[in-house]
């Protein structure tokens, strides 16, 4: 039976395609890995969010190639003096996708399926919380469930407010990332009446430019056009081919086997510049790889000291050896593409005869001390054991006597939090391209000026702390941009981590695609896409 | 006959109960926890750690966490992947024939090239033929694979464009649901003119990649074993009976020679499974291989547990299927005491 409903499905697929072929316009794209599934809520990885970003759409997005936050589900929305209620008119006629698992919608977009999509994650007696697992990462790591008050309907059925427990003006960005994707109540409904409400993760029906064909897992994940409220996207078909080797990608990419592919290898950025099909991409990513100084051991409490130890570090060297000139040297803690980036920051120059000086000026002489490395590797830091090795030689030169010391990551990460370490490094990737998501992240300490988990330095400054709070909960973005710049000035003079560098990242597409852009949060998006070939 | 099955149908026992344990202490002793290396530099509060923990069972104690796994286990029951929430097993069934199909072929190519080669090295041998092919094996015995696969894609994909670079199907012109798994057979199944010859010509370069080590140990095989059995007295006498070299060697040479080869094609099976995580990295592959390896990085014991005991059971079972197979090669073997 179940044989003969997989060949009807063939021939009808066969019979679909013979149809189509001929005038319809595909686009390969070569992917790095297979996603968890299909409900990004539910996802941490970036393969898992490029997967399910076709399918769905948020309140609010991020305007392609950058970081601002512009409409998208909903048209407006208006946030209340206190900062504290936020009010979202959802567009009227938005389409769910009809056909996917047997599903047909019997109504638009309402503001039911928001209020569903954020009980599912915050709800532990929603229906769907326990299912696939009911680990929802993000929302939690970005502390949702301390700010929501409530997400309610509005005056009729296409508005939403969303009620906070205090103001927070990174929450528009918040609400831009792929955790907060709006879902369709009545198709969760449908699955659950149907007994399979684990379908929901991984059969995905949602509101955007591309709907859900099939997915093999490591090896394929189709999706087809769909008109629906941003319009018919201009290509017919898009395909994820799962090409995990970097190398076998751009070999595809030059035999036109798919024509963009994420992540390529360092070694193969020259022969891409090269290359006449291909067009090189390339955007400073949103993150900063940096080696902290543990304020709370000796004597790195010593802003001296740790301005000496900045200024003993062979930076350029680093960008050139470690990350092969795919990286920008840095010199605020936030990366130049991010709203409020502080350009009069002057930065710390290498100075090792100084550097010696300032270390005796501020009494010390024969240190001893480690120097933690990540053993894995990561955009903002291709190679930390090469990375600790060059540190290591500089700060012998300066006269400090250094050991290397690693563990496996979980346990590096939990130590390093733990502070544990005298210097080491760590580094971070921005998630919504918010300052906050920076500064108050990683350089933040809580009400009694102990640091945050993430605060890998351990720096508490009760300036800086003053200044992100205050910029984190008014909405004025001009008003907030002095405020971060402030902060930076602060980091710059206190020196908690030594800035290493942002990576950049480079995508190569064929020369065949036009419309597409880099997302500086490491997103891969193609509605605005087209194929000449 | 039965007994010796069931002689080595009881010996899979222990090796199964052992495997078990190995597996699931080994994988445990591998630092890195599952939650951990998900949340990556994100970090974790230790009371959420604690809770995820809990809901996971990696809380409880090994050695409940070893008896609940061998009772699930007793129930066909292998678990839910970490990372995906699907059924190991049918994760595992989803991906097995691309994996069974690169497998089969690797070896089929290697077998039917390198029984002959081996044959024709030790017929001729010391000439020409011999040293050219057996240097051929050697080289191809130590070639680095992944190295292997890159060359042979900068040559015939990207050079000569032969062959597709990765991948099973041209995904812009072909597109047929997976019914049996296997795409030689998928492609027949879907109609679609021209399938079946694409779906060869994805399968060719990562068939020659794993399939050259093994011909390699076939080819060399082949031929000690033939050398040894060219030397014996009933080979003698058949040619002092006047039989053609044809007959000598085809029948009374070769079917005595192939014992010590099919035992190497039993033990070269264990290694094409090892062997198909890198070809399957190389050439996109979606088999077991490249997903195993997934569930190392990610510490996910169900996948990793499940997956080892699948592929253990298929090894031990090719084996045993083997050594059946020995003993009707070779009767002496069924009859030993």
């Amino acid at each position: 039976m179940k044989f003969k409903t997989l060949l009807g499905a063939a021939l009808l697929a066969s019979s679909m395609l013979a149809a189509g072929a001929a005038n319809a316009k595909s686009l390969v794209y070569c992917s790095e890995g297979s996603p968890e599934n299909f409900t990004p809520s539910i996802n941490t990885t970036g393969t898992s969010f490029d997967a399910a970003r076709p399918v769905y759409n948020r309140l609010v997005q991020f305007t392609p190639g950058t970081t601002q936050v512009e409409a998208a589900l909903a048209e407006s929305w208006t946030i209340s003096d206190d900062g504290k209620t936020l009010t979202f008119k959802l567009r009227p006629g938005i389409k769910f996708h009809s056909g996917v698992n047997g599903f047909t919608p019997t109504r638009d977009l309402t503001a039911e399926d928001v209020i569903w999509s954020f009980d599912r994650q915050w709800k532990p007696d929603h229906p769907f919380a326990k299912v696939s697992g009911g680990s929802y990462d993000y929302f939690n790591d970005m502390s949702m469930p301390d700010l929501l008050e409530s997400v309610a309907k509005g005056d009729d059925d296409l508005t939403v407010v969303i009620k906070l427990k205090k103001p927070n003006a990174p929450i528009l960005a918040n609400l831009a990332m792929d955790f907060a994707t709006i879902h369709s109540a009545e198709y969760a409904k449908y699955l659950l009446d149907k007994g399979t409400p684990e379908q929901f993760d991984q059969i995905p029906v949602g509101t955007g430019s591309f709907q859900f064909v099939d997915y093999q897992k490591d090896a394929v994940i189709r999706f087809k056009a769909f008109d629906g409220w941003a319009g018919k996207p201009k290509i017919d078909d898009l395909i994820y081919a799962i090409t995990p080797d970097a190398t076998a990608r751009y070999a595809k990419i030059k035999a036109n086997e798919c024509q963009v592919m994420i992540a390529p290898n360092p070694a193969d950025l020259a022969d891409m510049k090269a290359n006449a099909d291909v067009n090189l991409l390339e955007q400073a990513g949103l993150n900063i790889g940096y080696y902290a100084l543990n304020a709370q051991k000796p004597p790195y409490d010593k802003v001296e000291v740790r301005r000496a130890i900045a200024m003993a570090i062979d930076r350029d060297a680093i960008i050139s050896e470690v990350y092969q000139g795919a990286g920008q040297k840095a010199k605020n803690p936030i990366p130049p593409t991010m709203w409020s980036y502080d350009e009069s920051t002057v930065d710390i120059p290498y100075d090792p005869v100084k550097a010696k000086e300032m270390l005796k000026a501020a009494g010390v002489e024969g240190l001893k001390t480690d120097i933690w490395w990540m053993p894995v590797q990561r955009p903002y830091n291709p190679n930390a054991k090469r990375m600790a090795e060059m540190i290591q030689a500089d700060l012998a030169k300066v006269g400090i006597e250094s050991t290397l010391v690693s563990y496996e990551w979980g346990e590096y990460r939990k130590r390093m939090q733990a502070a544990e370490h005298q210097t080491g490094m760590l580094g971070w990737t921005g998630d919504n391209g918010d300052p906050d998501n920076f500064l108050a992240v990683l350089l933040g300490c809580n009400s009694e000026g102990k640091p945050n988990g993430n605060n890998i330095p351990k720096w508490c400054n009760a300036e800086f702390q003053e200044v992100v709070n205050k910029a984190a909960e008014i909405s004025d973005q001009a008003e907030r941009a002095k405020l971060y710049k402030r902060a930076q000035e602060i980091v710059a003079a206190e020196v908690p981590w030594v800035n290493i560098a942002h990576s950049t990242v480079f995508e190569p597409i064929r020369k065949s695609v036009t419309g597409y852009k880099v997302s500086p949060l490491g997103s891969h998006e193609f509605q605005n896409v087209d194929i000449t070939e | 006959m039965i007994r010796f099955f069931l002689k080595r149908l009881a010996l899979t026992i222990p090796t199964f109960i052992a495997l078990m344990f190995i597996t699931f202490v080994m994988l445990r002793l591998v630092p890195g926890d599952p939650i951990e290396v998900r949340m990556g530099e994100r970090g974790i509060s230790p009371e959420r750690l604690a809770q995820l923990r809990h809901e996971m069972g990696l809380d409880q104690p090994l050695w409940r966490q070893f008896l609940d796994y061998v009772y699930a286990l007793l129930h066909g029951d292998f678990g839910t992947s970490i990372v995906s929430k699907s059924p190991v097993l049918h994760e595992f069934l989803t991906l097995f024939p691309a994996t069974l199909e690169l497998t089969i072929t690797a070896m089929l190519f290697a077998v039917v090239l390198g029984v002959p080669a081996g044959v024709i090295a030790a017929s001729r041998r010391g000439g020409v033929y011999d040293q050219t092919l057996m240097g051929l094996a050697l080289t191809g015995y130590s070639m680095p694979i992944f190295w292997w696969g890159l060359i042979l894609v900068l040559v015939m994909s990207n050079t000569l464009h032969l062959t597709p670079v990765s991948g099973r199907v041209d995904l812009i012109k072909f597109y047929y649901p997976s019914v049996t798994g296997f795409m030689l057979i998928d492609s027949v199944i879907s109609g679609q003119k021209g399938a079946f010859m694409d779906a060869v010509r994805h399968l060719i370069l990562p068939m020659i990649v794993l399939g050259t080590v093994p011909l390699a140990v076939i080819a060399r095989m082949t031929r000690s074993s033939m050398l040894e059995v060219l030397e014996e007295d009933y080979v003698r006498t058949a040619r002092a009976k006047g039989l053609s070299w044809t007959r000598v060697v085809g029948v009374h040479a070769l079917r005595n020679a192939l014992i010590p080869v099919v035992t190497v094609i039993g033990l070269q099976v264990g290694g094409l499974l090892a062997g198909a995580v890198l070809t399957e990295t190389i050439f996109s592959w979606p088999g077991v291989g490249k997903w195993l390896i997934e569930s190392i990085n990610r510490r996910d014991y169900p996948a990793l547990q499940g997956g080892i005991m699948l592929i253990a059971t298929i090894v031990i079972l090719v084996n045993l299927f083997i050594d059946m197979l020995y003993g009707l090669i070779n009767p002496r073997i069924r009859h030993a005491k």
